[in-house]
């Protein structure tokens, strides 16, 4: 949550790289028996983003949550719950690592198919507004979501009744296999379809984590003063496959050394020159914050483990919401 | 109750209550604040509550219906209307995927109370694409609830009870019911989703309809008053949840069955009904149950083709003849009511 100090960023993105990897590691145990789209190289931008956040902020995710969720503060232990299918995990397993959520966390939504979360966010941009609630809602979408008919007609909503909302686009070029070029016409450009529809719109380098630090921070100036909304539009580059938990780059739909520039651009390695560069980082700090980690990681893992599976009379629990639901 | 309404003007005052009782309900949709209001429905409305409450939108059924989804997690109570049921449809990856779905998939931590408004057309040339009946399409999602008045007072009652349901709930409404009267008290009130009424009582036959079929099916067994035979008739009013019980009781009692749809009887309503009787108590049925709906095409534009798809008094009462084995005594085929491509002689069109 809000901080400025780049210490946190760095064990805010570790954090997320070693709980990616960890499930990367463990998933061949079969234990986790659901798709899994990990966000390996692409912590900067939910880091990033968060840190601006404050605990009445909302944010709406997609099909690759993982960093979302745990940046924004939400529960470790009821995500990897969840992804073994626990009774305890945050959808009572009822909804697998696709729908990561937390409403204490404020990740009030995440929804795979593509561009569905984007209207939904808006919404609640709307339900905030209307009931004069604190905070802005902050949407990831892919630049894939952008393609989506629902993009364009969120744009236009999210304008018309001026609501409080930070679109935020992860370009990492590539939709499954189809990159960028073979979908989007080079001239295409998505801060110019922003723009068109009345939203002020920037890019950066979505694998600086300072860089997003100080765009959103902007961002939420101008929602703030304007009451406007305003959309990020951030490079980055996913490691791994679209799905799953290993490298795919023996496929070759990505061109040869495409992989390799983008993990020397790793935006954890290029936070730590920062801090050395600054004598904020030495070993001894450092193997402090991930021991620490490992620890929280190893905890939760073991509590998944250990954990329930539901019961067979939650199949047809939930179906249907009850008259008075608290 | 002596005081009538019209169809239209009943879902206006259950609206207009609603917005009244709950500063969470809101109301959106395109042409909501128009000159026309929905067809009157929801006429003053804006006036009365304001902008921030009753609104106009962007011709975007997709974005509309998803930002009422998210507006219905932050606790507001969302209402969208569509003219016709077939633009909702550009919205069915919001209603399918996510709304029905919420609160089973957040483990009951989260629901999404919200009512979808959509209009079921027929006749005066709307052809293809505005005069489908596709509550199946609905009443097949575990999740959504499905109502289908088919009078001014049940319009009143099951719209009250949907806006205060913590579940998206799908209401079709007829066009051909939005002119039509009856009594519907001033104060507001419920109607149960899920409970079918016995609009007529009757031992001999047990015919199930719904929505507008509901104004064929009680012309029918008037018919067969005279004729000596005594039709009950189930106005199921909800579609999904289905009223189970009230349909094995009548079929236990009459052991004649005949559906009438709104929508195709192929893979519809009638169907889910034939079945669960044939599972449940098929011991009873003294003859094969009959389905009756519109024929199995796309609607034609041209009166001279539509008039064909719907299902007409006489293949009702042909149907009920065929279910009793027996011949009508002392009806006069050649004068049956005869339903053109408009509600009433008040319509003028164009829709």
């Amino acid at each position: 949550m809000k901080n400025l100090d780049p210490l946190k960023l760095y064990t805010d993105m570790l954090r997320i790289r070693f709980v990616e990897e960890t499930i990367s590691q463990e998933y061949s145990k079969q234990e986790m028996r659901c798709p899994v789209h990990l966000s390996i190289g692409q912590e900067a931008i939910p880091v990033g983003v968060s840190s601006r956040l404050t605990i009445s902020d909302q944010i709406v995710s997609a099909h690759r949550s993982h960093a979302h969720y745990l940046a924004k503060g939400c529960d470790l232990k009821k995500m990897i719950s969840e992804l073994f299918g626990k009774v305890d995990g945050c959808c009572r397993g009822k909804g697998g690592s696709m729908h990561l959520f937390d409403l204490e966390g404020g990740q009030i939504a995440a929804v795979p198919i593509v561009g569905s979360s984007i209207p939904i966010g808006t919404g609640v941009a709307l339900g905030l507004k209307r009931q004069k609630k604190p905070g802005i809602v902050v949407i990831y979408l892919g630049e894939g979501a952008t393609e989506e008919g629902v993009f364009s007609e969120s744009l236009d909503f999210a304008k018309l009744q001026n609501l409080p909302v930070l679109f935020v686009c992860e370009n990492n070029l590539y939709s499954v296999y189809t990159p960028l070029g073979s979908r989007q016409d080079s001239k295409r450009s998505i801060i110019d379809i922003a723009k068109a529809h009345g939203i002020s719109a920037i890019s950066g380098d979505g694998n600086d984590v300072i860089e997003v630090q100080k765009l959103t921070s902007n961002a939420i100036i101008e929602i703030n003063t304007h009451s406007t909304p305003f959309l990020l539009e951030l490079s980055t580059y996913r490691w791994l496959e679209h799905c799953g938990p290993n490298f795919d780059d023996h496929l070759k739909y990505r061109q040869d050394g495409e992989l390799s520039n983008w993990m020397e651009r790793c935006p954890i390695k290029k936070l730590k020159l920062h801090l050395e560069k600054n004598h904020l980082i030495n070993n001894r700090i450092e193997n402090k914050i991930i021991e620490k980690i490992k620890l929280e990681i190893s905890e939760a893992f073991e509590h998944a483990r250990k954990s329930s599976f539901p019961d067979p009379t939650e199949l047809f629990l939930h179906v249907y919401a009850p008259r008075e639901i608290e | 109750m002596s005081r009538e309404l019209s169809y239209t003007e009943a879902i206006l005052e259950a609206t207009d209550q609603a917005l009244h009782e709950d500063s969470k309900v809101m109301l959106l949709g395109l042409g909501v604040p128009d000159p026309k209001g929905i067809f009157g429905t929801t006429l003053g409305l804006q006036e009365k509550y304001g902008e921030d409450r009753v609104f106009d939108t962007p011709t975007a059924e997709n974005g509309v219906t998803g930002v009422a989804i998210g507006a219905a997690l932050t606790g507001m109570r969302p209402i969208i209307t569509h003219q016709r049921v077939e633009f909702s449809l550009l919205g069915i990856e919001q209603l399918i995927n996510q709304a029905a779905k919420w609160f089973y998939m957040t483990g009951g931590k989260a629901s999404v109370p919200l009512v979808v408004r959509s209009i079921i057309g027929r006749g005066w040339g709307q052809g293809p694409q505005h005069s489908q009946s596709l509550e199946s399409w609905f009443a097949h999602v575990p999740g959504l609830k499905v109502i289908m008045p088919s009078n001014p007072y049940d319009a009143k009652g099951l719209l009250t009870a949907a806006v205060r349901d913590n579940n998206p709930v799908v209401m079709l409404e007829h066009r051909w019911l939005h002119n039509t009267f009856g009594p519907v008290p001033e104060g507001n009130y419920e109607i149960q989703i899920g409970k079918a009424k016995i609009a007529q009582k009757g031992d001999d036959i047990t015919i199930v309809s719904y929505s507008y079929m509901m104004v064929e099916a009680l012309r029918c067994a008037s018919i067969l008053a005279k004729c000596g035979i005594n039709a009950e008739v189930i106005d199921l009013r909800s579609i999904r949840p289905l009223d189970e019980s009230t349909i094995l009781k009548s079929v236990s009692k009459t052991g004649r069955l005949l559906t009438i749809d709104n929508g195709w009887s192929k893979y519809g309503i009638g169907s889910e009904i034939v079945s669960l009787v044939a599972e449940k108590r098929l011991k009873f049925l003294k003859s094969p149950p009959i389905r009756v709906g519109p024929n199995d095409v796309p609607i034609p534009s041209t009166r001279a083709l539509a008039n064909l798809v719907y299902p007409s008094t006489y293949e009702i009462l042909k149907s009920v003849e065929k279910s009793l084995g027996k011949e009508l005594l002392g009806m006069n085929w050649d004068n049956l009511p005869k339903v053109e491509d408009t509600p009433d002689k008040t319509f003028q069109g164009p829709f």
